[in-house]
């Protein structure tokens, strides 16, 4: 396997959808960081046969992950600090997100004031059904993924 | 401070104390008409809707306050292309409370955020319209002497009809309610209530034929099928006329059913059922101003003026 050099501080994302670690380089807005970022993809896996790996050195505290959960939860969040492992984050899905996603309702407040900003609350986690704050409106994943 | 969004705001017990109020309202109106002197309400009515605005500013010139105000977007800073939040500002230094409608979802809410008064959601598009609910619930609670207990059939338009999405999310609160759902195939009530009742274990019954569940029913909620939410035509005209509550139908009811709907009505209760004593309608209307009134009183938290 390709081997990319160890991490003294930051995160390494595994068991990431093959395919999907350029859109969560852009979720995660890395491009906005200046910092070290190796994005592997297609790497052999044996519970998922090919899989994308993330590897950001960072400040631990420069990321929120919980946004991650809303592409899949599934992603093992691996934090090093001094080299090592020092927590595995568990994902779960984040109870409200803003400025991720935007309200697609002609008829919601946010499609006339503009400055208002794009908040979605976690309706029900188990179908991970997410409505507007203001029209209640439920985001629909299929037709607008992130 | 507090603000109405939804009917699901206020819980049961916050709801029973608002009846309460409104209840003594009715029966002394005369210990609440000073209860608002010094006070103004604001209606701000970015959409034309006579009845609900003139209930409000009825509710408030009966607790003894006044009434500033626009009723249409055109006469307000809206057509200047003001924001809700900045318009909300200004009126938060000109009144006490504001009743807003607005034809976009979410826009009291917005204003709601910003606010340095009280504000009830008059209506917000297709979305909410809460105090059209708490009407509901004082009528039924006033003429039924109870809220729970009944079998209510809901009728006419139940894939769009705001109203009713409301008052079904209202109710499944109580206890010991069936619900009957009648309506053509093509507006039938949405899976998201199907599912909320599903998951409560709260019996239901989804008819095409209004004849056929009337005589179970406790109380009947009747609904304009309203233009504006077909795409053409030719679908209104052929569905409009589906559900038409008369005399005929009316002789299969309970003695002490009940017949209500929110009004404006077209043609879908026939003028004969007016005279019913049954038609609960008109007094539903009425109920709106007094539960209007207890509202006002109790987001300004107010008490009623001693003499």
């Amino acid at each position: 396997m390709l081997n990319v050099g160890k991490l003294e501080e930051g995160f390494v994302l595994d068991h990431i959808k093959a395919g999907s670690s350029l859109e969560l380089y852009d979720l995660l807005q890395l491009d906005k960081l200046d910092c070290t970022v190796a994005i592997i993809k297609n790497a052999r896996s044996e519970k998922m046969e090919k899989k994308d790996i993330l590897k950001v050195e960072c400040d631990i505290n420069t990321l929120d992950l919980d946004v991650l959960a809303l592409i899949d939860h599934n992603i093992t969040v691996n934090v090093i600090k001094n080299g090592e492992i020092v927590e595995k984050k568990e994902l779960a899905l984040p109870k409200q997100i803003k400025n991720v996603i935007r309200c697609h309702n002609p008829r919601c407040i946010t499609s006339i004031e503009q400055e208002l900003p794009h908040i979605f609350f976690l309706a029900d986690a188990e179908r991970e059904v997410y409505r507007c704050k203001y029209c209640e409106e439920k985001y629909n994943w299929t037709a607008r993924p992130l | 401070m507090r603000h109405l969004m939804s009917p699901l705001d206020f819980s049961t017990e916050e709801l029973d104390l608002l009846f309460g109020l409104a209840e003594d309202i009715r029966k002394n109106p005369a210990k609440y008409a000073h209860a608002c002197h010094g006070k103004i309400l604001a209606t701000c009515f970015y959409e034309p809707s006579t009845r609900t605005r003139l209930s409000f500013e009825s509710a408030m010139i009966r607790l003894g306050g006044q009434i500033i105000g626009f009723a249409d977007a055109a006469s307000s800073s809206a057509s200047k292309g003001e924001s809700v939040s900045d318009t909300i500002r200004i009126i938060s230094c000109y009144a006490d409370i504001c009743a807003m409608r607005h034809p976009k979802e979410g826009a009291p809410m917005v204003a709601a955020e910003k606010s340095l008064i009280p504000v009830i959601n008059a209506g917000d598009g297709g979305h909410q319209h809460p105090t059209q609910t708490l009407t509901d619930l004082l009528t039924i609670h006033s003429l039924k002497g109870r809220l729970g207990g009944f079998t209510i059939g809901l009728c006419g338009d139940l894939k769009f009809g705001r109203t009713v999405h409301s008052l079904i999310k209202a109710l499944v609160r109580y206890h010991d309610i069936k619900f009957v759902f009648i309506s053509p195939e093509e507006l039938r009530v949405p899976d998201y209530i199907t599912d909320l009742l599903k998951s409560r274990n709260i019996p239901y019954e989804e008819v095409i034929r209004l004849e056929r569940v009337m005589p179970q029913l406790d109380l009947l909620y009747m609904t304009r099928v309203q233009k504006e939410r077909f795409f053409n035509e030719e679908d209104y005209v052929r569905l409009k006329d589906f559900y038409i509550l008369n005399a005929d139908k009316m002789a299969l009811a309970k003695k002490d059913m009940l017949v209500l709907h929110p009004l404006p009505r077209v043609n879908e209760i026939s003028v004969e059922v007016d005279e019913d004593p049954r038609a609960a309608y008109f007094r539903q209307a009425q109920y709106g101003v007094y539960v209007r009134m207890a509202l006002i009183l109790t987001l300004l938290e107010l008490e009623p003026a001693c003499e």
